[in-house]
C-alpha cells in the first residue's frame, strides 16, 4: 500500500494514466495519514531522487506496456516488503528500547524455548506473502514470454549485439540500420536478439526490461511497445568489455506514416560524396565496412542517414537531436571528434584508427564528417 | 613409553608456518583474511573515486573492468571467506568441547593452500594485467579471443587453488562436528553458531567442486585450446553460467549462513536469554541450504530460459524468505523479554537484523522474474547483494570478531572506540548502499566504467562515493582499535561477557593449547549456562585428569602449497615467449608445472610414508590458573 | 585415549583394525565426505559431457571413433579389480597381512592393465585420426572426462603400491590399517565412476550416437 501511494506521489504523477493516480491517491488517503511520521523522510527522499529519473530512462516512469506491467509487479512487491519491514522495525525497536538491562539489573530473564503458535504465525504468513507475489509473477512471466514474431501485426525487427555498436534490422522491409531503433507508435515490436561477439543484453529501461542476446547461436524473442511518440534509451546491460558503458542505443518511436516514409527513404539509392576525390576516400576506406544504402559492406554499423540520428558512436549526443540534448554538439563536430581517435572516445572499439590505420588526412575526416553530417532522411 | 616422543616445538615465523593448532591457524587466517579484505577494500574505493563523477577518467575503462573483477573475487573468495573460517577455526572446537579439529594437517593444508591460491590471483596485478572479464567471467568475454592478457588464468588457477583450501577446510569441519563433540553434545544442543558452520561446511563440500569443474574447463580452453564454450567447435557458453551459478549460488549461503550463526550467539548472550525456538532455527538453516542449491538460474533470468523455467526459479527463490523470516522473528524474540546489553558486538548484530531484512526483500524483489528484467545487471542489483554481504555478512563478522576477540586473544578490543566504529561504519554503508536501489532503477546498469552527465546518476553516485568512504574509515577504526588492544596485556577472564552461554566460555581466554584440561560433559544445550544456573562456576568433566594427545607441528602442508603455486604458474605460461631459450624450454614442455606437482606430491608422499605419533602434554604441565575445564 | 602405537604394542588387532582408533574413524568418515565432493565433481563433467556430446563440429562422432570392444574389456578389468580389492579388505579382516598385500597388488596391476588400455586407446585416437582435444566441443568434454578418471585411476595405482611397501615394513597396524581402507573406498569409487563412463560415453556414443 505504502509502496503504492510514493510511487504514485513521487514517480507518476505527470504520467498520462492521471486518472489511475487520482483514484489510488483519494483511495490511499488513511494509510497516508498513519505514516505521517515517515513524511519527512519520503520527502527527502523525493528531493534526493530528482523525480525518479528520466522519463526516456527510469523504470519508474514507464512509457510503453511491458515496462508499465512490470513496474506495477515491481510495485506490488515494494508494497508488501515495506510492509514486512515495518513489521520486523517496529518489533526490534520496541525491543530495543523497551528491554533495555537496566544498570545493576541481575536477575536472571525467563529462558523461553520457543512458542508454536508464534512460530507458525511468522511461517504462515510470509508464505501468503510470497504466494501472492508467485501468482503476479507467473502472470506476467507468461505475458512477456509470448513471441510475436509471426504477429502479422508486429513489425518484427532483428536485434544484433556487437562490441560496442548494435544493429537493427527489419526483414519485412529489406532495411538495416544501426544505433537508433525507429518504430512505429503503438505498435508491438517483435524483437529477435543475438550477438555477433561476446555477451550483450539490450534494454530499455523505460520501455521493457532486459533480454540477453545469448552466445551460444540461439535466438532470444522479446517485445516492446511505446505507447507514445519519444526517443527512448536503451543501453547493454551485460559487461562487454572495456566500452560496455558507452553501449548506448535509442528507441526512436515515431508515427505510423513516418515510418513507413522512413522505410522508404532508408531504401532509396546511396547519396555518395559529390567531391570524387572525397567520394573514392570513403569508397575505399569506409565502405569496406560500413554501407551506406545499398553499396559498403556488414561489417561495422550502417551509416545511411546517420545525419539525422540522435547521436555519433552512440554517446556523442547531436545537438539537432529530439529534444536538443544538454550538452550536444553539431553532428559534424561529433563527427570530426570520432574519426579523429575512436579509441579515445569508445575504448576498445573495433574500428580501424582513420588517421593511424587508414591514413586518411585532416582534410579527407573534414570533407567526410561533413558528408555524412549532411546525410539525413526526412521522414 | 608411549609418551616419550619428544617434539620439535618451533619459535617465531617458524611456529606460524608448522602450526596445527585450531587457534593459530584461526589467527593465521584472520590476518590473511584481513590483508585480501583491505586489497578488495581499496579496489573498491578506487572504482568509487572513478565513479563520484560523471565522464570520470580517474582509471581507464581497461583498469575499471579489472578492479570490479578484482574487488568481487577478492571479497568473495578471499576476503570473507577466510574470516569466516578464521572464527569457525577459533570457536567451533571450543564449543563442542573438542581438543582440536578432526584433521589438524588438513586445516593447515586448507589454509596455505587458500593463502596460496590467493596470492597467486593477486599476483595478476604485477605480473601483465589482472581479469577483466567480472567475477562471473562469462566466456565468451573470458575467452583468449576477447581477454588478452593472462588475467583470467590467474583468476582460474587462483580459484582452483583457493577453491581446493575452502573444499578441504570444509570437508574438516564436518568431519569435526561429527566426530568431536564432547559427551553429551548431541547435535540438537549444539551451538547454533556450530550448526551453521557444519551446514556451511556440507555446502561447500556440494558447490565448491562444481566451480572446481568450471574453472578446469575455463582454463583448459583458455591454456590447451580446449572447446567447452568456443561456439565455432560447438562449445556452449551458457554452460558456463550454469555451472558457474550452480557454485555461485549456494556460495551466497555459505557466506551468509555463518553469520546467522553469530548473530544468534551474540543476541542471545546479550540477552541473557536461550535462542529462542533453537529447533526451528536449525531446521530453518538446513532449509535454507537445501533451497540455496535449487535457484541458480534466477541468475539468468535474462537468458531466455523460457517462460516455464522462469516461473519456477522466480517461486523457489521466493521461498527462502520463509525460513529466513523464520530467523528474523526468533532473534527478535530471543531479545523479547531479555536484558539486553549493548556492548560493540550486540550493536554489530543489533545493526544486521534491520540492515540484513532490507537486503533480503530485495531478495525477494529480485527472485521475481518479470520485474528482475528490470533490475537484473543494475545498480540495484548491486545495491542488494552488498546489503546481504556487507550489511549482513560483513557486520556479523565485526559482531562475532568483537565477541571472540577476547577469546582469541585474551584480550578486549575498547568498546568505546568500537561504538564509534560501528557508528561509521554502518551509517557509511547505508550512505553507500541505499541510494544505489534507486540509482538501478533509474537506468544506471552495473559494471560501466563512467556514465554520461545529464542522466540524474550525479548526485547519488556522489552520495555514494562519500559513504564508501566513510566505511572505509570504520575499518581503519577498527584497525586502531586493534593495534590498542594488544599493548594491553593477556589474560581476561574466561567467561569474560559474564553471561557466556556455551562451552568456549567456561574454559580460560585464550584457551591453552589442549583447550580443555579435561573432556567437559554437556548436559544440556548452553552447557556452561546450564551449570552456572546449577550454581556451578565450571562444567563436569567426563574424564580423568590425563596425558592428552597433541598432533605434531608440520612444514609439509606450506611446502605443499607451495608446490601448488609453481605448478599454477607453471601451467599458466606453457604457451609464452620469454625472449629466452631456457625459460622458453622450461614452460612449454609442462616441466615447471611438473616441479611443482612434484613437491606437492612429494610431500603427500612423506605425510604417508613418516607416521605422525604425536606428542603429549603431562598433566603436570597444565598448570595454568583454572584451566581445569 | 588410545593411542596407536598403544594399541600396536599389545600385539592384538582389533577386527576392523580400521575404525579401531578415533584417528582411523575420523580418517574413513572424512574420506566419505570427500567422496561425496568427487560425485559433484564427476557430476558436473558428466552434466558438460552431456550437453556437449552431439557437439562434434568437423571431428568425428562418438560412433565413428569408438571401438567398444577395448572398452568392454577395460570396464571387465577395473570391476574384478574392485573384487580384488574387496578380497583384499577381507584378507584384512582376518588379519593376514601377506592375503591382503597379495591382493592389493593383484588391484594394483589390474588398475595398470585398464591404464595401458586407456592409454591406447588414446593413444590411437590422437595418433591415427588426430583427433585430440581441440577438435571439438566434444572431444574436449571427453578427454577431460574421461581423462580426469584416467588421472585418478594413475593415483590410485601409485597411492596402493605405497601402501603395499607400508604394509611390508611397518605391518598391518590400527595406523597402516585405516590407509588400506579408504584406498578400497577410492578405489570403489572410480570403478562406479567408470561404470558411469562406460555407460554414458561408450555405449550411448555407440549405440545412440
Amino acid at each position: 500500500m505504502i509502496g503504492q501511494v510514493v510511487f504514485n506521489w513521487i514517480c507518476q504523477k505527470p504520467v498520462h494514466n492521471r486518472k489511475k493516480t487520482e483514484k489510488w491517491g483519494r483511495s490511499m488517503m488513511k494509510p497516508w495519514k498513519a505514516v505521517k511520521r515517515l513524511v519527512p523522510l519520503f520527502a527527502g527522499l523525493a528531493l534526493l531522487l530528482s523525480a525518479c529519473g528520466r522519463e526516456d530512462l527510469s523504470v519508474l516512469r514507464p512509457q510503453g506496456t511491458v515496462a508499465e506491467g512490470q513496474l506495477g509487479l515491481i510495485k506490488l512487491s515494494i508494497t508488501i516488503m515495506v510492509a514486512v519491514m515495518i513489521i520486523v522495525f517496529g518489533i526490534a525497536a520496541y525491543v530495543w528500547i523497551k528491554f533495555r538491562r537496566k544498570p545493576g539489573q541481575t536477575d536472571v530473564p525467563k529462558q523461553v524455548e520457543g512458542n508454536f503458535k508464534l512460530e507458525i504465525i511468522w511461517t504462515a504468513i510470509p508464505l501468503v506473502l510470497v504466494l501472492i507475489l508467485a501468482v503476479a509473477t507467473v502472470q506476467k512471466v507468461f505475458a512477456y514470454g509470448e513471441n510475436y514474431s509471426a504477429d502479422k501485426n508486429a513489425v518484427k525487427v532483428k536485434v544484433t549485439s556487437h562490441l560496442f555498436w548494435w544493429e537493427f534490422s527489419y526483414p519485412d522491409y529489406g532495411v538495416t540500420t544501426a544505433q537508433d531503433l525507429i518504430i512505429p507508435t503503438g505498435k508491438k515490436i517483435a524483437l529477435e536478439l543475438k550477438t555477433a561477439d561476446v555477451l550483450h543484453s539490450f534494454w530499455v529501461p523505460s520501455l521493457a526490461g532486459k533480454t540477453d542476446t545469448n552466445t551460444d547461436g540461439t535466438i532470444n524473442n522479446a517485445w516492446i511497445q511505446a505507447d507514445k511518440e519519444g526517443v527512448y534509451l536503451g543501453k547493454c546491460a551485460e559487461l562487454c568489455g572495456p566500452s560496455h558503458a558507452f553501449m548506448e542505443f535509442k528507441v526512436k518511436s515515431v508515427s505510423e506514416d513516418s515510418f513507413n516514409n522512413w522505410v522508404e527513404a532508408m531504401k532509396a539509392p546511396a547519396v555518395l560524396p559529390e567531391d570524387p576525390a572525397v567520394a573514392e576516400v570513403f569508397k575505399n576506406q569506409c565502405l569496406t565496412c560500413h554501407a551506406v544504402g545499398d553499396q559498403g559492406g556488414p561489417v561495422g554499423p550502417n551509416l545511411t542517414g546517420i545525419g539525422s540520428r540522435e547521436t555519433v558512436a552512440s554517446i556523442l549526443l547531436n545537438e539537432e537531436g529530439s529534444g536538443k540534448p544538454a550538452g550536444g554538439k553539431p553532428v559534424k563536430d561529433n563527427m570530426v571528434e570520432w574519426l579523429n581517435d575512436p579509441q579515445k572516445v569508445k575504448p576498445g572499439n573495433k574500428m580501424p584508427q582513420p588517421k593511424e590505420d587508414l591514413g586518411l588526412t585532416d582534410e579527407e575526416i573534414d570533407a567526410i564528417a561533413q558528408y555524412l553530417a549532411d546525410y539525413k532522411l526526412s521522414y | 613409553m608411549a609418551h616419550a616422543h619428544s617434539v620439535k616445538r618451533h619459535k617465531g615465523l617458524m611456529d606460524w608456518l608448522t602450526t596445527v593448532d585450531h587457534k593459530k591457524i584461526a589467527i593465521l587466517y584472520l590476518i590473511a583474511g584481513g590483508l585480501f579484505f583491505g586489497i578488495g577494500g581499496i579496489e573498491a574505493l578506487l572504482i568509487r573515486v572513478q565513479l563520484a563523477k560523471p565522464m570520470n577518467d580517474f582509471v581507464t575503462a581497461q583498469q575499471f573492468n579489472e578492479l570490479i573483477t578484482m574487488h568481487g573475487t577478492t571479497m568473495i573468495f578471499l576476503g570473507v571467506m577466510p574470516v569466516i573460517f578464521a572464527l569457525m577455526n577459533a570457536v567451533v572446537p571450543l564449543q563442542i568441547g573438542a581438543r582440536d579439529v578432526a584433521f589438524p594437517f588438513l586445516n593447515s593444508l586448507g589454509f596455505w593452500t587458500f593463502l596460496f591460491g590467493g596470492l597467486l590471483l593477486n599476483l595478476s596485478w604485477v605480473m601483465g594485467g589482472a581479469p577483466d572479464a567480472g567475477w562471473t567471467s562469462y566466456t565468451p568475454l573470458s575467452s583468449t579471443t576477447y581477454s588478452l592478457t593472462h588475467g583470467v588464468d590467474f583468476y582460474t588457477i587462483g580459484l582452483q587453488i583457493a577453491g581446493l583450501g575452502t573444499l578441504i577446510g570444509g570437508i574438516n569441519f564436518l568431519a569435526t562436528i561429527i566426530t568431536m563433540r564432547a559427551p553429551g553434545m548431541s547435535f540438537m544442543r549444539m551451538p547454533m553458531f556450530t550448526w551453521t558452520s557444519f551446514v556451511t561446511s556440507a555446502m561447500i563440500l556440494f558447490a565448491f567442486p562444481a566451480v572446481t569443474v568450471g574453472l578446469v574447463l575455463l582454463s583448459f580452453d583458455r591454456i590447451l585450446g580446449a572447446n567447452f564454450f568456443n561456439v565455432e567447435a560447438g562449445g556452449n557458453p551458457v554452460l558456463w553460467q550454469h555451472i558457474f551459478w550452480i557454485f555461485g549460488h549456494p556460495e551466497v549461503y555459505i557466506l551468509i549462513l555463518p553469520a546467522f550463526g553469530v548473530i544468534s550467539e551474540v543476541v542471545s548472550t546479550f540477552s541473557r536469554k536461550r535462542l529462542f525456538g533453537y529447533s526451528s532455527m536449525v531446521f530453518a538453516t538446513i532449509l535454507i541450504a537445501f533451497l540455496g542449491f535449487m535457484v541458480w538460474a534466477h541468475h539468468m533470468f535474462t537468458t531466455g530460459m523460457g517462460p516455464v523455467a522462469n516461473a519456477l526459479f522466480s517461486i523457489a527463490t521466493m521461498l527462502i524468505a520463509v525460513p529466513t523470516g523464520i530467523k528474523i522473528f526468533n532473534w527478535l524474540f530471543t531479545m523479547w523479554g531479555g536484558q539486553i546489553r549493548f556492548t560493540t558486538a550486540n550493536l554489530f548484530a543489533a545493526g544486521f537484523i534491520p540492515t540484513f531484512v532490507m537486503g533480503g526483500v530485495t531478495g525477494v524483489m529480485l527472485a521475481s522474474a518479470p520485474a528482475d528484467y528490470q533490475y537484473h545487471d543494475t545498480y540495484f542489483v548491486v545495491a542488494h547483494f552488498h546489503y546481504v554481504i556487507v550489511g549482513g555478512l560483513v557486520l556479523g563478522l565485526f559482531a562475532g570478531l568483537h565477541y571472540w576477540w577476547p577469546k582469541m586473544f585474551g584480550r578486549v578490543l575498547n568498546e568505546g572506540l568500537g561504538k564509534v566504529e560501528f557508528w561509521t561504519f554502518i551509517i557509511g554503508f547505508h550512505l553507500t548502499f541505499f541510494v544505489q536501489h534507486f540509482l538501478g532503477l533509474i537506468g544506471m546498469q552495473r559494471r560501466v566504467f563512467t556514465y554520461l552527465p545529464n542522466q540524474g546518476f550525479d548526485l547519488m553516485n556522489l552520495i555514494s562515493t562519500i559513504g564508501a568512504f566513510l566505511m572505509g574509515v570504520g575499518v581503519i577504526i577498527f584497525l586502531v582499535n586493534v593495534a590498542i588492544s594488544f599493548k594491553q596485556p593477556k589474560g581476561v577472564a574466561g567467561d569474560v561477557w559474564e553471561d557466556g552461554r556455551t562451552l568456549e566460555w567456561a574454559i580460560p581466554s585464550p584457551p591453552p593449547e589442549y583447550n580443555f584440561k579435561q573432556t567437559p560433559l554437556v548436559r544440556g544445550i548452553d552447557a556452561f549456562w546450564k551449570e552456572k544456573m546449577a550454581g556451578n562456576t565450571e562444567m563436569t568433566p567426563a574424564e580423568p585428569v590425563g596425558p592428552i594427545h597433541m598432533p605434531s607441528p608440520t612444514i609439509l602442508p606450506f611446502v605443499m602449497s607451495v608446490g601448488l603455486f609453481i605448478a599454477g604458474l607453471g601451467f599458466m605460461f606453457t604457451s609464452d615467449d620469454f625472449g629466452n631459450s631456457l625459460l622458453n624450454f622450461l614452460f612449454s614442455n609442462y616441466i615447471i608445472t611438473g616441479i611443482g606437482l612434484a613437491i606437492t606430491f612429494g610431500s603427500m608422499l612423506l605425510r604417508s610414508l613418516y607416521d605422525d605419533h604425536g606428542w603429549h602434554i603431562e598433566p603436570e604441565e597444565m598448570n595454568d590458573k583454572g584451566v581445569k575445564a | 585415549m588410545t593411542t596407536p602405537h598403544a594399541q600396536q604394542a599389545s600385539g592384538a588387532l582389533p577386527h576392523e583394525p580400521e575404525k579401531a582408533t578415533l584417528e582411523g574413524r575420523n580418517k574413513v568418515l572424512g574420506f566419505w565426505l570427500f567422496l561425496g565432493g568427487e560425485a559433484v565433481l564427476f557430476g558436473t563433467l558428466f552434466a558438460t559431457f552431456l550437453t556437449l556430446r552431439n557437439q562434434v563440429a568437423d571431428g568425428p562422432s562418438a560412433s565413428e571413433l569408438f571401438s567398444l570392444p577395448i572398452t568392454a574389456a577395460a570396464t571387465f578389468i577395473l570391476l574384478i579389480s574392485s573384487l580384488t580389492s574387496v578380497f583384499a579388505i577381507q584378507a584384512m579382516h582376518r588379519g593376514n597381512r601377506t592375503s591382503l598385500a597379495r591382493w592389493l597388488g593383484i588391484t594394483v596391476v589390474l588398475g595398470l592393465a585398464f591404464l595401458v588400455l586407456e592409454i591406447y586407446e588414446f593413444t590411437e585416437y590422437i595418433v591415427h585420426d588426430d583427433y585430440g582435444m581441440t577438435t571439438s566441443a566434444f572431444s574436449s568434454a571427453f578427454y577431460t572426462l574421461v581423462g580426469f578418471h584416467g588421472a585418478h585411476v594413475l593415483f590410485g595405482i601409485l597411492w596402493i603400491s605405497i601402501l603395499i611397501g607400508q604394509l611390508f615394513k611397518k605391518g598391518l597396524t590400527v595406523v597402516t590399517a585405516p590407509k588400506v581402507y579408504v584406498s578400497a573406498m577410492y578405489w570403489h569409487f572410480i570403478d562406479v565412476v567408470w561404470v558411469f563412463i562406460f555407460t554414458v560415453v561408450y555405449l550411448l556414443g555407440k549405440v545412440v550416437g
